[in-house]
């Protein structure tokens, strides 16, 4: 298990300095300089640029203090707003991201794997068509479609939520609905298959014949089984729902970091987007890591593997 | 047991009575009473009992069919703006209505799903291309090869590939060649595992032995026995990889990044209405949004079809 630990965190940290080194490329790489377009007229903001980024150095020594920076969590100033730093954008913009995302997973996985759990026991059944109908709509309508009509229906027609904004467990329903809604049918209709697949083995044949109850077989034995793919999507679906608070934050100016990161793009506040761009990877590459040590625990076949090889 | 002995040294001491005619039927016995089926053929059969799926390929054959002809059935341009026509409702003038600009959402729709297909398209070939390569070494050559390819795919597979998408994309500026270009440079990692992972089971097997056996090269093996059995999982995926680029390219228009004028593409347009739904000019979203939505789901569900239908483990 160490090792394997061991070999995660290694892969880790070399995916993570390849998005650094690309970051640092595209930012030598934009035409002429990417600090010193004519929005930029402020001489202190400019001068605090030239000082963060060492523009006068040779490009080698400008990686080298780069990586030092994002090493000691300084991502620099930003261009369009000033006296901010990227610094101060993630401190404030960072939690409220960070809540939305984590109702939604939370959301998302538990009302997916029990419409997984009940589409596999009523196989062919009414409730299991009306499920994966709604799963295959689920993956296909996209978010920021979907937080629309939601806002249209829901909000303007009847207005029964508020259209904007991050104050109160009301103002979460439409967004974290409208984010929830994917990663909830990718793990509905995941549960359903490796459901189906494990209530055929002979250990819940031996468990009936036991004579345990349904509900038994399904939480104990059933389910345990099925929810390994779902951990190892785990990963993805993070990044599906982190990608798309951009979209819905913008939908219901709710000032977290996704909303910062689009205006971000579109006033080409280069700063911004590198320091975003290297921080959410960074978070997304641990939560990587800590699905692989979670799933490298809960499958006993990676230890033995692992005992078998020495 | 004389007799038998004789026999056994000599065959032609069989007495003739011994002898039986075989009837004509009973030599048909081992003939094959039905025309024998190729993998298509049979995956096929399989597919069209699948409702579902079916309906998606009809409604994706039907807007192909509308990406081609449909801009060609109204008098208006994509890109002529009309700003006294603003906001029409749906009329038998504008079918779709009009949008913010003046211009006929009905033409736009079918630029937007030239733009979109395309996008999904190409994206998702030049990922199997990539993939059919990368992953085809890796698993053939095995060992060390595939131990160091393998890795590099770990690597890449911790990016997150829209953000990365999205860096490109600024740098680059948005079109129609860099957004496919960004779309495929990490797109193509999980096709390369999905090769890879196929090739390794089939050469195992006994048929690529045999061929082996007779003298068969690596470049005929690969071509008669490894490429047409990844074949499968090789088309589900791509089905399923369509509506993955289809979906980013409309998700980068929505934030900013997307194909810029005189293009139109169902995420430009959805993203141009947004600000129009909220005064109840409901067409100018609700025709790119439903094109999105259904083109994905038209996709979505003709993948999961074929996944059925080309599983040669499910064949009864």
């Amino acid at each position: 298990m160490l090792r394997y630990t061991l070999k995660r965190l290694l892969i880790a940290f070399i995916t993570l300095w390849i998005i650094i080194s690309i970051t640092f490329l595209l930012m030598i790489s934009v035409p002429g300089s990417p600090f010193n377009t004519d929005k930029t007229s402020n001489e202190t903001v400019q001068a605090n640029l030239e000082a963060h980024y060492n523009l006068d150095e040779p490009y080698f020594i400008q990686y080298v203090l780069y990586l030092k920076s994002i090493a000691t969590f300084d991502f620099g100033p930003s261009i369009k707003q000033p006296n901010q730093t990227v610094n101060d954008l993630l401190g404030r913009g960072f939690p409220i991201s960070f809540e939305l995302g984590m109702i939604t997973i939370v959301v998302a996985v538990i009302s997916g794997i029990t419409l997984g759990i009940f589409s596999a026991l009523k196989h062919n059944g009414i409730i299991d068509y009306l499920a994966m109908g709604f799963a295959v709509l689920g993956i296909s309508i996209p978010n920021f479609i979907l937080a629309t009509l939601l806002i249209q229906k829901l909000a303007v027609d009847y207005s029964i939520f508020p259209v904007a904004t991050w104050a109160s467990p009301s103002h979460m329903v439409l967004p974290v609905l409208a984010l929830a809604t994917g990663p909830m049918a990718i793990i509905a209709r995941l549960t359903r298959s490796t459901m189906l697949e494990v209530l055929t083995q002979d250990y819940i044949k031996m468990a009936r014949a036991k004579g345990l109850s349904p509900w038994k077989i399904t939480i104990k034995h059933a389910l345990r089984n099925a929810l390994m793919p779902v951990v190892t999507i785990m990963g993805t679906l993070l990044a599906a729902i982190l990608t798309g608070t951009f979209v819905i934050e913008q939908i219901f100016a709710i000032p977290g970091m996704g909303k910062y990161f689009v205006e971000s793009i579109n006033q080409r506040d280069y700063p911004v987007i590198m320091g975003t761009t290297v921080f959410y990877s960074a978070f997304l590459i641990l939560m990587l890591f800590l699905v692989d040590i979670v799933y490298g625990l809960l499958d006993p076949r990676i230890k033995l593997h692992k005992k078998g090889g020495k | 047991m004389k007799a038998d002995r004789d026999i056994e040294m000599n065959p032609a001491s069989i007495p003739d009575e011994w002898f039986e005619l075989k009837k004509k039927d009973d030599r048909d016995r081992e003939g094959i009473a039905r025309p024998s089926l190729s993998y298509w053929q049979d995956a096929w059969r399989r597919l069209r009992k699948n409702t579902m799926a079916m309906l998606g390929l009809l409604f994706l054959i039907l807007l192909g069919v509308m990406a081609i002809f449909g801009p060609m059935m109204t008098p208006y341009e994509v890109n002529v703006q009309n700003l006294p026509n603003q906001y029409q409702p749906p009329s038998s003038e504008h079918w779709f209505g009009t949008d913010s600009a003046g211009r006929d959402v009905f033409t736009r729709t079918w630029y937007g799903a030239r733009i979109s297909l395309f996008v999904g398209l190409v994206a998702a070939l030049i990922d199997v291309f990539i993939g059919i390569v990368y992953g085809g070494i890796s698993g053939f050559k095995g060992g060390r090869t595939d131990n160091i390819m393998m890795r590099i795919i770990e690597i890449l597979y911790g990016i997150p590939s829209l953000l990365v998408t999205i860096l490109l994309l600024v740098v680059l500026g948005p079109s129609l060649f860099t957004i496919i270009l960004a779309l495929t440079i990490t797109g193509w990692v999980g096709m390369a595992r999905i090769v890879r992972g196929q090739v390794l089971q089939i050469k195992n097997y006994e048929f690529v032995l045999a061929s082996q056996s007779f003298g068969g090269k690596s470049s005929r093996i690969i071509r008669k026995h490894l490429l047409p059995n990844t074949m499968g999982p090789i088309i589900v995926q791509m089905t399923l990889s369509v509506p993955t680029a289809i979906f980013a390219e409309a998700f980068l228009s929505f934030i900013g990044l997307g194909i810029q004028a005189p293009f139109a593409s169902w995420g430009v347009m959805a993203n141009d209405a947004l600000g129009a739904i909220l005064s109840g000019n409901w067409w100018t979203l609700f025709f790119p949004a439903f094109f999105i939505s259904f083109t994905m789901f038209a996709f979505n569900v003709l993948g999961d079809g074929l996944q059925d239908a080309l599983d040669p483990k499910l064949r009864k």
